[in-house]
């Protein structure tokens, strides 16, 4: 593993990666947890909107959009 | 736990999961929309015949992914689960999508965990039947100890069985909740909270009292800046002493409460469902890479979004003209019969008007709703605000907002109503504020008037005619100033927690046209009871202002005017407008125009004593142009008109918008304090253009 740890947001097209932890403002990470993301949940990048933000996650057999911004505060594995 | 007469019970699900569809199945079209009082969410109800003859209340909660909450309209799902401050439930329906069984159970163990006895609503069974989901139902039964019926609500499949086992769920009384298997730590913690609910007697079931102590540790906020009610300050306290203890042992409690919650979860999926085909491409996928895309999907968001605005601009009129014309016949009836007097005036001006103001508004409402139900419905809202998003948050607004925004264009009143889809109370109230600044159709009279008054129909400037550069300038300006109050409210006024975007993609569907029909019925008929009745009092009384008290006998109708308190109102006002180039008779057009901007036409027409008139009307025109300053000087110089189109662009000149800001906000506080920062707006803006005009001399002549 590297020092540092990846984030979601650097997760290439079409990549999957297991949720390691969410950091960020509670409200938020209590929200991106409530929906799934929970540590150990595998997420795939499936898209990315045509302005380049936000993403397209598949993460539980849905679809789930959420900015890069949200995205960086998602460690994975 | 106490039982009403008729058993109440809740519809509770996921966005997306075909809840409000499955609720309409259930109940027909009988529902009955009213508000829970203090906000602003629908209450849609009905009335549910069980097997057995007893007649339930069956209650469609709002969509949510949890029962934890930041504000009073999330804390709705909560307390009606629980029963505080509203009748206990004798049973919870749950929702859930069928295709995503391992984030839907998430909120069907939430309620679980309260004790209430639970119906799992397995919905879209068809969809995931296709997609080769296969679920073990009666396993899943087990599991949760809940009854599960396998339903598609759409084709009314599993319709009669969930009826059935609600019946028998409502006869259950308390049940016994799983078991979730909680880290030690917080085990002990929410041991403790509910010791403590229990001793202050807040809930009286032990399992209420555990699901609420849970519920707390994840909703309350650690600074108290949550505006969630009828918590004890005692338990307050208690929380925030936890919270903290935990926050130094290097504790998260969040993740905690919702990781052991999620891990049940995830075994209950891994023991009931099996997925055959995974990884196949779907035809949602392929229609997303076209309507997502660089390209095509801008193409047909651009065409999709001009379909609505020219449906909005054109497709109403029709309706709207057919409404005018009633009015006028019933206007003209009235007086035909009636003897002229007070009376007749009141029923004719005041009344008749005031419903006509009313109704006019009609086409348009149910119009926007039907558009947003499908675009919503369909899935392709989602998509809207996932590609719309990066231009949106630059300046604080939120994805969901463009179509509202855009509505605004046409009219305030339905944009108002339209930002309902957006979730967060504070990026509604944001875009309700900010819309009415889009130049609505209904400043187009007041606009063509204008220009038409003050340049020659031949003056050009450049290639293009004088009165096009100014029309597209107004329309600019109202843009700018909408994004830009926008920008600024956002860091001021409505700072809050920053806004975020978690938003389901769900997949494409066909709407089902009966819970359209069902849905544009209920925003029509809500926005006629509540806005409807403020703006017909509004009505009557700007009609009363503007009549009296009456000028002597045999004057003519502009003497009236002039008499009128408006007309008094209209004279004082003038040093105060003067700096902007407007004079008193101006003044009185504006009092006016708060009935509906484009009322500003026919009132200068009375104030200039010309009688009947509209905007195309040449003698109204003429007079304007001859119309000059007690010292001679000309009135309505092109910078006087510039002016005055820049005062209309950023005045909330609308009584309509003020009452449907007032339902939709649940206060008067915003749609006052909207009222006075476009008022603020548009006289500094008009001052600057006039004063600044003047002074460089330019459109004097």
């Amino acid at each position: 593993m590297s020092p540092k740890p990846a984030s979601l947001a650097s997760l290439p097209l079409g990549r999957s990666a297991v949720v390691a932890r969410v950091r960020g403002e509670r409200a938020v990470v209590r929200r991106l947890l409530e929906v799934g993301l929970v540590p150990g949940t595998r997420v795939t990048m499936t898209r990315v909107a045509p302005l380049g933000d936000p993403i397209e996650l598949r993460v539980r057999n849905f679809a789930l959009s959420i900015r890069r911004s949200e995205a960086q505060g998602i460690e994975i594995e | 736990m106490t039982r009403p007469a008729a058993p109440l019970v809740l519809v509770a699900g996921n966005p997306n999961s075909g809840k409000s569809t499955l609720f309409n199945a259930l109940t027909g079209a009988r529902a009955r929309v009213a508000n829970y009082p203090g906000v602003t969410v629908d209450r849609t109800s009905a009335a549910l015949t069980l097997p057995g003859g007893a007649v339930a209340e069956v209650v469609d909660l709002p969509g949510t992914y949890s029962l934890s909450a930041r504000s009073r309209e999330e804390q709705i799902a909560i307390d009606a689960v629980l029963g505080r401050g509203a009748p206990s439930p004798s049973a919870v329906v749950v929702v859930v999508d069928a295709n995503a069984l391992g984030r839907a159970l998430y909120l069907a163990f939430e309620v679980l965990s309260t004790g209430v006895p639970v119906v799992v609503a397995l919905n879209m069974a068809d969809e995931a039947e296709q997609a080769g989901i296969r679920i073990n139902a009666v396993h899943l039964q087990t599991l949760t100890g809940a009854e599960v019926v396998t339903t598609v609500a759409t084709s009314g499949r599993g319709v009669d069985r969930l009826a059935a086992a609600i019946g028998r769920a409502v006869a259950l009384g308390e049940r016994p909740v799983p078991h979730v298997e909680r880290p030690p730590a917080l085990v002990a913690d929410l041991a403790r909270l509910e010791a403590a609910i229990l001793q202050e007697r807040v809930l009286d079931r032990p399992g209420a009292a555990r699901a609420w102590a849970a519920w707390l540790l994840l909703s309350l906020d650690d600074a108290g800046r949550d505006d969630l009610t009828g918590i004890p300050p005692s338990l307050r306290a208690l929380t925030h002493d936890v919270r903290a203890r935990a926050r130094e042992a290097g504790r998260n409690i969040d993740l905690e409460v919702i990781a052991s919650t999620y891990r049940v979860v995830d075994a209950t999926v891994d023991a009931v469902v099996r997925h055959t085909d995974p990884g196949r491409r779907t035809w949602t996928d392929r229609l997303d890479e076209v309507l997502t895309h660089r390209v095509a999907g801008g193409v047909v968001f651009a065409a999709v979004m001009m379909v609505v605005f020219q449906a909005l601009f054109s497709w109403s009129e029709p309706a709207i003209s057919t409404i005018e014309r009633a009015v006028a016949w019933a206007q003209a009836l009235v007086r035909g019969a009636m003897p002229p007097g007070p009376l007749t005036d009141l029923l004719a001006d005041g009344a008749i008007a005031g419903v006509g103001n009313v109704v006019v508004f009609v086409p348009q409402i149910a119009l926007l709703f039907v558009f947003i139900g499908v675009l919503e419905d369909s899935g392709y809202l989602a998509r809207v605000a996932f590609v719309i998003d990066r231009l949106m948050k630059g300046i604080g607004l939120h994805g969901r907002a463009f179509v509202p925004m855009l509505s605004g264009f046409s009219c305030a009143v339905p944009a108002v109503m339209a930002t309902r889809t957006i979730e967060s109370r504070v990026d509604r109230l944001l875009t309700m504020l900010v819309l009415p600044l889009m130049s609505c159709s209904a400043r187009l009279p007041v606009y063509v008037l204008i220009t038409a008054t003050v340049f020659a129909p031949g003056e050009r400037w450049g290639v293009f005619s004088a009165g096009a550069v100014l029309l597209f300038a107004m329309y600019m300006l109202s843009v700018a100033a909408a994004l830009g109050a926008a920008a600024v409210l956002r860091r001021t006024v409505l700072r809050g927690p920053g806004s975020t975007l978690v938003l389901e993609l769900p997949p494409y569907r066909m709407p089902a046209v009966r819970v359209l029909a069902v849905n544009v019925w209920a925003r029509v008929r809500a926005f006629l009871v509540d806005a409807g009745t403020i703006i017909l009092a509004l009505t009557i009384v700007l009609w009363a202002l503007l009549s009296y008290p009456k000028a002597p006998a045999g004057a003519a109708a502009g003497d009236d005017l002039r008499h009128s308190l408006a007309g008094r109102v209209g004279r004082l006002m003038e040093p105060a407008i003067e700096p902007l180039g407007f004079d008193w008779r101006i003044g009185v057009g504006i009092v006016g125009a708060f009935t509906a901007r484009e009322v500003f036409v026919s009132t200068l027409g009375i104030v200039f004593d010309i009688g009947e008139a509209d905007e195309t009307s040449e003698p109204l025109r003429e007079t304007l142009r001859a119309a000059t300053w007690p010292d001679g000087r000309r009135l309505m110089t092109p910078l006087a008109g510039v002016s005055l189109m820049v005062f209309f662009v950023l005045a909330c000149q609308c009584m309509s918008t003020i009452a449907v800001v007032r339902r939709e906000s649940g206060t008067w506080r915003w749609p006052l304090f909207m009222f006075g920062y476009m008022t603020a707006l548009a006289y500094t803006a008009s001052l600057v253009v006039y004063q600044v005009g003047a002074r460089m001399g330019w459109g004097a002549g």
